[in-house]
């Protein structure tokens, strides 16, 4: 059998008397596109943000490539590979959209300019920009040097998505990438998602939206008071069992497992 | 990626491989002189700081006449405002990030006795007391950085203790006394080399002067053209969400101080000059002078917005109309009374401005 690509085990997180993770397991195989799903406050954004870097469980282990690791900072899980599209979006809205694309990737200048004076490439940039916008289908954005804060909703979240999309190595997690999206910008996240998976990088969708889910997800997480319940197989359970997995109407005990 | 929606789309997407696929374009409506006044300020917040600065030198011009235009008053004005210049540049670098530096001036001011009394009294070459100098610029800026980031002290608070430590630290080793501008011409003339000047014509343009103008540019090229001055704008935007984009937030927070405080330690050495001497007791108001400066060039106080330009305006629109004050025989307590206006005004208009969805 294969080792998974990206693993979890135990993971605990606290916030004051509040759980978010109760010693939840997670695995990521390679080349796959797992969805995770679950009811509001499951724990799903604590899951990715304990896996991305971007708070310190207090308790458990994450295995990389058959590796232990510890992120101290996002920064940290983004060198290693992974990629993420977080719910808050993680965009700073007074900048531009170019600006929100590289955020510490910057492209510099060729030659004295950019190797002495650590000079941007701004052209460059704006090309790269533009073109990962187009590639999601966000014809919709007039001007790339637009500040983010002028943008739609949906707007936003295709800039989010682009920029993960754009770098990400190992491992892209897209906690809710289509929640305000239209129904085209939706359809291009799904194709991106398995463009993705088809240059083999394994993706992690959270989503509430179940047709999607199942369309595109090869196993489902299902997430449950801070835990992972269970992982079914698209194909063999119903979107109403997944449902009332999900909800605690029905028990895994009572579906064929995956 | 692919070019027609996947058959495995639903059904309500069969339409969408015929969507449009050009960027999207607008004739745009006209929006009247006011609207588009506005809007041309939103996208250009420096031109409030720059027309306030034009509109004051005019009226001032009609009001003080000749001598207020006269190339020997402005560039005066530029000597005058060069100090208070320099601290606003490190200033707007603090204020960009969301933050506030209230120990600007205290930092200056210990610096100048530092290398002053190193120089001047402990015989210690002049150049290695100016290094030290700036060294101990850094040094006071990385404590700030770290009381900020380390110990998670709001910025205000932080830099108002330290700002008493290092004014207590400044008097302490002065001895509250001032050294004579005669004592550092016979021993060290270099620490007051930037109050040397150039003559053109009637006009005298300062070392300092220069030195104020060449921060600004060199600093208007690290926030615009440096992914470094990007991520600076970004921490004072969003600090959470420029930590999750991966910008090391609290490192380059701790070199914004730092930077600040060698360039308090330049305005140390620019400041012996201008004032001749070292009074332990000078620019007592100067950080709250800065901020004015700040302020008043449309630099938004919550962070991430505004141009350090701006400050170099909002310096000399102090400096304007102080001199056109004077020469208008204005008692000093109404160029306060002035100044305090000036900084509601511009304040109000940049928050105007704010208003327009761009
Ligand atoms: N920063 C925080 N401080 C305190 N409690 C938090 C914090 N973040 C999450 N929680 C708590 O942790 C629990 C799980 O939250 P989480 O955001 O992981 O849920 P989720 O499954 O992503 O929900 P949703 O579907 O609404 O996005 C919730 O009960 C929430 O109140
Ligand atoms: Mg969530």
């Amino acid at each position: 059998m294969t080792e998974p690509l990206l693993k979890a085990r135990g993971l605990v997180k606290r916030y004051g008397r509040v759980t978010a993770l109760d010693h939840a397991d997670f695995d990521l195989m390679p080349g796959e596109i797992l969805a995770v799903i679950g009811d509001n406050g499951a724990g799903k954004s604590s899951l990715i943000k304990a896996i991305s870097g971007a708070t310190v469980p207090d308790e458990g282990t994450i295995t990389l490539e058959g590796r232990e690791v510890s992120y101290a900072s996002p920064l940290q899980a983004r060198e290693a590979g992974i990629e993420c599209v977080y719910q808050t979006l993680a965009l700073s809205p007074a900048l531009s959209i170019t600006d929100n694309m590289f955020c510490g990737r910057e492209l510099r200048k060729p030659g004295v300019m950019g190797k002495w004076f650590g000079m941007l490439d701004q052209k460059a940039m704006e090309k790269f920009a533009r073109e990962k916008l187009s590639e999601l289908g966000l014809m919709t954005i007039q001007n790339i040097n637009q500040a983010v804060e002028t943008l739609s909703g949906g707007q936003r979240q295709g800039v989010a998505v682009a920029r993960a999309a754009a770098f990400g190595s190992k491992v892209i997690v897209l906690d809710e990438p289509t929640a305000a999206l239209g129904v085209k910008e939706s359809r291009k996240v799904l194709d991106l998602i398995q463009d993705v998976r088809s240059r083999g990088t394994p993706v992690v969708l959270i989503s509430h939206n179940m047709p999607h889910v199942f369309e595109v997800a090869d196993r489902i997480h299902i997430h449950r008071l801070g835990r992972r319940l269970c992982v079914v197989d698209p194909k063999s359970i119903s979107m109403s069992d997944a449902v009332a997995l999900m909800t605690g109407a029905m028990q895994p005990e009572q579906v064929s497992a995956a | 990626m692919s070019e027609s929606p996947t058959p495995g789309g639903q059904e309500y997407e069969a339409s969408l491989k015929d969507s449009a696929s050009a960027v999207a374009e607008f004739e745009h409506a006209p929006r009247g002189m006011i609207g588009t006044i506005q809007h041309v300020l939103h996208g250009n917040p420096t031109f409030v700081p720059v027309i306030i600065l034009v509109a004051s030198i005019t009226v001032f011009g009609f009001i003080a006449g000749e001598r207020f235009f006269s190339p020997f008053n402005l560039s005066l004005i530029m000597q005058q405002v060069s100090i208070i210049g320099i601290l606003a540049a490190a200033q707007t670098l603090i204020i960009l990030t969301a933050g506030i530096d209230l120990s600007v001036a205290a930092i200056m001011v210990l610096m100048s006795v530092i290398s002053g009394k190193l120089a001047v009294e402990f015989g210690v070459p002049a150049p290695i007391a100016i290094v030290i100098s700036f060294i101990g610029g850094i040094a006071a800026g990385y404590l700030n950085g770290w009381l900020v980031t380390k110990i998670k002290l709001p910025p205000f608070i932080a830099t108002l203790g330290t700002w008493n430590v290092f004014f207590a630290l400044n008097l302490y080793l002065s001895g509250a006394q001032s050294i004579r501008g005669a004592d550092i011409d016979t021993t060290a003339p270099l620490l007051k080399f930037f109050g040397q000047s150039i003559a053109i014509g009637s006009a005298r343009l300062t070392y300092g002067t220069l030195l104020m103008i060449a921060v600004f540019v060199a600093l208007w090229y690290v926030l615009n053209k440096t992914a470094w001055g990007r991520h600076v704008y970004m921490i004072g935007d969003d600090k959470e969400s420029a930590e999750l984009a991966g910008i090391r937030t609290d490192r380059t927070l701790r070199q914004v101080y730092m930077l600040a405080g060698f360039i308090c330690a330049l305005a140390a050495w620019a400041s012996i000059g201008r004032v001749g001497s070292i009074s332990p007791q000078s620019f007592y108001e100067g950080n709250l002078e800065s901020i004015t400066a700040v302020v008043i060039g449309g630099i938004s106080l919550f962070g991430g917005r505004g141009s350090i330009m701006g400050a170099l305006f909002g310096a000399l629109i102090v400096g304007v109309f102080q001199s056109g004050l004077r020469l208008a025989g204005v008692d000093v307590l109404w160029q306060v009374f002035a100044i305090g206006w000036l900084i509601i005004i511009a304040v109000a208009i940049d928050q105007w401005i704010r208003k327009v969805s761009a």
